[in-house]
């Protein structure tokens, strides 16, 4: 049994969790950053063993098999050149037949690539940490980015070395969408359950709203953080009417697999 | 009494942590992360003292908020309620033996997500929670289960091999032999 100076001092702990608790956001995020550089040894271990794993990979790798890997590489790289070629000519005349029309100048992405260091240990909670911070650029509400260059969130909070994303899917990341078909209904993304990550819930659609399975979701203009016509996914069955018919709701398959991320973009304005 | 073992298992609590963040095998085999916190818990409160304790629930829960986005200081209340309730009964507890260890190493696992879920409610936070949530509810129990025994096994194997060891010395003298018989 505890004596009584322990139960004052339990008391006393938990009192002060308690204030920490209740410590405004800004302080919190401070606290964080500070208890985080805690753990930059372990993320400098991490890093070096991964770096040490690929050479040592890299090593062992035939020297036909580079050299075969190379030239496909070699290959795609000016079928690729050609590609950039031909959309620079569309991307111009683009902008050519926007000015003739008066409409608005389209601004070109710059994006970061960044590594996705962290998960969140907590199952309740769908973000990653990435190795750029404050000190290369990054804010608050960047949208972000799968190497493939679908949407998966944005940024939630930066610190000076690293950033902290919320995915698609947390509560804290509703993104507006629309479908790309005749209708272009406007609905918000939310997320559908904390087990399955590449599925999410397209909601708010108008009840006359037509959503079939193989339709494209992409980013709506009604958002301040994503630019309008990022790929979310695609519908993944018929839509159905909720909330006494006031509402439709579609299941959605997202394009970007966010249980693999290795790296991302992250997508500046 | 040495502080050594009390190192190790703040050393471990951060390694434990960092594990939960950086390496997702086990989230992309169950669904789930196992948190490996209340099993810890359960060992330094049955074998440490209150302080250890309380130092490891709050050293413990705040590096795991850290790394989360969850609010500072809410993985910390659940873990101290844990080790609180350990110590008060930690007399009638088997702690020597394995199904002892792992259930309550079940239990904590069991104990401490709910509450911290609950807290997360009462801040007026809003969790990822549904019908999957049960699935990783009960990976993480039993993965906590599964960790306690081997936390008790290679925390005792450590404090072994790096802790004081007494001498035992024998009460025979050569020169105090009796000998028997004739000769």
């Amino acid at each position: 049994m505890f004596k009584r100076p322990y139960y004052i001092a339990l008391a006393i702990v938990a009192l002060l969790i308690l204030l920490v608790l209740n410590l405004p956001n800004g302080t919190t995020a401070r606290f964080k950053t500070s208890l985080g550089s805690i753990f930059l040894p372990l993320f400098g271990i991490t890093g070096v063993t991964q770096q040490a794993t690929a050479r040592a990979g890299d090593n062992l790798l035939p020297k036909s098999e580079l050299i075969a890997e190379n030239n496909s590489l070699r290959r795609q790289n000016q079928e690729l050149r050609l590609q950039v070629a031909q959309a620079a000519t569309s991307s111009n005349e683009n902008e050519r037949l926007r000015q003739l029309l008066g409409w608005q100048k389209q601004n070109r992405w710059n994006v970061k690539l960044a590594r996705v260091i962290l998960r969140d240990p907590a199952n309740w909670w769908r973000t990653v940490q990435i190795d750029l911070g404050s000190r290369n650029g990054l804010s608050n509400k960047l949208a972000v980015l799968s190497p493939e260059g679908f949407l998966i969130g944005h940024v939630s909070s930066v610190s000076l070395t690293k950033s902290q994303v919320v995915l698609i899917g947390d509560d804290n990341c509703k993104v507006p969408a629309f479908i790309e078909n005749t209708d272009r209904s406007q609905g918000v993304i939310i997320g559908s359950g904390p087990f399955d990550s590449s599925f999410v819930k397209l909601t708010h659609l108008p009840a006359n709203a037509i959503a079939k399975p193989g339709q494209r979701v992409v980013t709506s203009e009604l958002s301040a953080i994503y630019p309008k016509g990022i790929l979310i996914g695609q519908i993944a069955d018929n839509a159905r009417l909720v909330e006494s018919g006031l509402i439709t709701e579609a299941d959605v398959k997202l394009a970007a697999n966010l249980s693999s991320l290795e790296e991302v973009w992250v997508l500046f304005p | 009494m040495t502080i050594l073992p009390n190192i190790l298992i703040l050393l471990t609590a951060l390694l434990v942590v960092f594990f939960q963040g950086a390496f997702n095998g086990v989230r992309h085999l169950l669904g789930a992360q196992v948190d490996l916190l209340p099993a810890l818990m359960v060992y330094a409160a049955l074998t440490s003292g209150p302080v250890m304790m309380m130092t490891l629930a709050v050293f413990g829960g705040l590096m795991f908020d850290t790394l989360s986005v969850n609010p500072l200081g809410i993985s910390a209340l659940p873990l101290l309620f844990i080790g609180f309730l350990l110590q008060l009964r930690r007399d009638l507890l088997l702690r020597e033996q394995l199904y002892a260890q792992f259930t309550l190493g079940l239990i904590a696992s069991a104990l401490a997500p709910v509450m911290t879920v609950f807290t997360l409610f009462t801040l007026e936070q809003s969790p990822l929670l549904g019908w999957g949530s049960l699935w990783q509810w009960i990976v993480m129990s039993v993965g906590g289960g599964i960790a306690t025994p081997v936390f008790f096994f290679l925390f005792d194997r450590l404090n072994h091999a790096l802790g004081y060891q007494p001498i035992v010395e024998s009460s025979f003298r050569a020169d105090r032999e009796i000998r028997r018989g004739r000769n």
